[in-house]
């Protein structure tokens, strides 16, 4: 393990992308992902990569879709109203099935919004976020260490399924500062025969494309994508539980939210009221199965978010209604105390009984 | 002894395109261009969205299909990646000088080392013949069904002469293909454009006039003729910018 440094979560993402082997950013500056740009322009040429400021987002997801169809790891980051405009740029990428990292640094919306903290892109990332059928894979920190450390492993997991990654973070994530370590990481090798790197003369041209005039064909493809899709939602649902041996209450908390919700959840316990904490850590695909298994022991669920109530449908899919789901949120910018989350536990619990 | 043959950067597809559209000889020019340079084994072409959309069928080269308008950034993103390939971009007139004119303006301003293939036909062809921003003043389109009004709706962008005024252009020409001189012409710049990123010496656009006999309503014949009475006074034909000829006379 390396030496812990004090670093700000936006930066310490920008390097963990470097320690990862991407030598391509485009992006364009917005608050409050702005550090990573600045940080990627002093590294890069450094060490022989690319940082370009783009002409605009349209033009900086474009550039990333060039990058990554050459075969190389490419990367973006934006705020909020920036990821309105990658949404076109990020459904061609679903539709050419090519992988790249796109990081959302959230800020309260809609319109232009504010600039403060928010979760309120939770159905875009989740749903798709631009037109057609069609999922991204999308990583949520809750520390600076996470802005770090899913960097790679959202490389890694795009590269192996052929499809683009979004680390949702949130202003609290990109802007405030923690000890982090960080360490090289390998890529995982995975075939990239598909990348247009000159025919050579030696084999027929690989071309990259989303455009199927024919609806049995393009039919055929979304169905084909879905399949990865299913075996993603097997195989790479990641969540961390926190206190939910013995819970019969459960607070579902993502990023800033997970980690004003642990003070709540604490607060509660040493009130006697036996609260757990799910954290999803993919948002998509939603870590179904561990709400599942806490559907059948626990009485109530609580939905925390930074918005006005995205996730909680989704936690009330996956477990199938079975048990009052409650939301606590605060939008615009605004972030819930660890109070009023202890507040809307204690109602839930009163509730519950 | 064969002293006719189809160019090796095309492939055997039919091409798809309307009897008496010019896009078919632009096509062979710039595989000519790739063949003559021996690149395409090293070429990378951008489709765009419009009547050449499906130039990745075309092309015996790698492609990468690019969103109305994002070509040059698509193109910018190869580039970067590997500076080694040959990046091409194929756009027509709605793609490149209207809804991607930010990229096409800040891919020439950067001085991005690709090669542009700019098809001006003065209309929308995919969509069945709407207004383009290079549709002439009086024309009359689909969405323009009274003529092209330029008190309500402005005038044409003249692509070539706006991008040479750019310190980060580097060749920028106005061919057309509408006679064998014209053709021959063409063919010329055309391959120039491509040598120049081969050299790596910047940016290369060259804007063709070119025919849309159905959706002008015009036969084939016609088109020319409306081509050359009406876009070629409009869309002057020339060199309007080559800083790489400037460099070397230095």
């Amino acid at each position: 393990m390396a030496d812990k440094i004090l670093m700000k979560g936006n930066e310490a993402l920008a390097e963990a992308a470097i320690m990862a082997g991407c030598r391509h950013y485009f992006g364009y500056p917005i608050t409050p992902q702005t550090e990573v740009a600045a940080y990627m322009a002093k590294r890069m040429p450094k060490i022989g990569g690319v940082f370009l400021q783009a002409e605009s987002e349209i033009a900086a997801i474009n550039m990333v879709i060039g990058a990554a169809a050459a075969g190389k790891r490419a990367m973006t980051s934006s705020s909020s109203p920036g990821i309105s405009l990658k949404s076109e740029g990020i459904s061609y990428m679903a539709g050419c099935d090519l992988p790249a990292l796109i990081v959302n640094v959230q800020r309260g919306g809609p319109g232009l919004g504010g600039i403060q903290p928010s979760q309120s892109d939770y159905f875009q990332a989740t749903c798709g976020g631009g037109h057609g059928d069609f999922h991204l894979l999308v990583l949520a920190p809750s520390s600076v260490q996470e802005m770090a450390d899913l960097v790679a492993k959202g490389f890694d997991l795009a590269e192996k399924y052929r499809m683009p990654c979004m680390l949702l973070a949130d202003g609290t994530m990109g802007q405030m500062m923690e000890p982090v370590s960080l360490t090289e990481t390998k890529p995982e090798a995975h075939d990239k025969s598909w990348a247009l790197t000159g025919t050579k003369g030696e084999r027929r041209p690989n071309i990259i494309n989303s455009l199927a005039l024919q609806p049995q064909e393009l039919e055929k493809w979304n169905e084909d994508r879905f399949a990865r899709y299913a075996v993603v939602q097997e195989n790479e649902q990641m969540a961390e539980c926190y206190m939910m041996d013995d819970a019969e209450y459960c607070v579902v908390a993502f990023g800033i939210a997970a980690r004003v919700s642990q003070n709540a959840v604490d607060a509660a316990r040493a009130k006697g009221i036996k609260v757990g904490m799910i954290r999803p850590i993919t948002l998509w695909p939603f870590p179904e199965k561990v709400l599942k298994a806490a559907a059948d022991k626990c009485k109530a669920f609580l939905s925390v978010e930074l918005n006005m109530g995205q996730m909680i449908k989704d936690v009330k899919l996956a477990i199938d209604c079975k048990k009052p789901v409650g939301l606590c949120c605060r939008t615009g910018g605004m972030i819930p105390s660890p109070e009023e989350v202890l507040a809307a536990i204690e109602k839930m619990q009163k509730e519950g009984n | 002894m064969i002293v006719f043959d189809k160019p090796k950067a095309l492939t055997d597809a039919p091409l798809h395109y309307c009897p008496g559209c010019t896009h078919g000889i632009i096509h062979r020019l710039v595989a000519e261009a790739i063949d003559s340079l021996g690149i395409a084994g090293d070429t990378i072409g951008v489709a765009s969205v419009g009547c050449s959309v499906f130039t990745y069928n075309y092309f015996n080269v790698d492609m990468v299909q690019a969103a109305h308008g994002r070509a040059p950034a698509v193109a910018t993103g190869v580039k970067r990646a590997d500076p080694s390939k040959i990046v091409f971009t194929y756009q027509g007139d709605g793609d490149l000088a209207s809804i991607g004119m930010a990229e096409t303006v800040h891919s020439a301003a950067r001085g991005e080392n690709i090669t542009v293939i700019f098809v001006n036909n003065a209309i929308y062809g995919m969509t069945g013949g709407q207004m383009a921003p290079t549709s002439l003043p009086g024309q009359v389109t689909q969405t323009s069904p009274y003529g092209r009004d330029t008190n309500t709706v402005g005038f044409p962008v003249k692509v070539c002469e706006l991008l040479s005024t750019l310190d980060g252009a580097g060749y920028i020409e106005r061919v057309a293909v509408n006679n064998v001189k014209n053709v021959k012409a063409a063919k010329k710049a055309i391959e120039k454009a491509f040598r120049n990123q081969v050299e790596g010496k910047g940016f290369s656009l060259i804007e063709v006039v070119s025919t849309c006999p159905t959706n002008w309503g015009k036969t084939p014949q016609g088109a020319l003729e409306w081509l050359e009475e009406n876009m070629l006074p409009y869309y002057p034909l020339g060199v309007y910018k080559d800083k790489f000829a400037k460099e070397e006379a230095k």
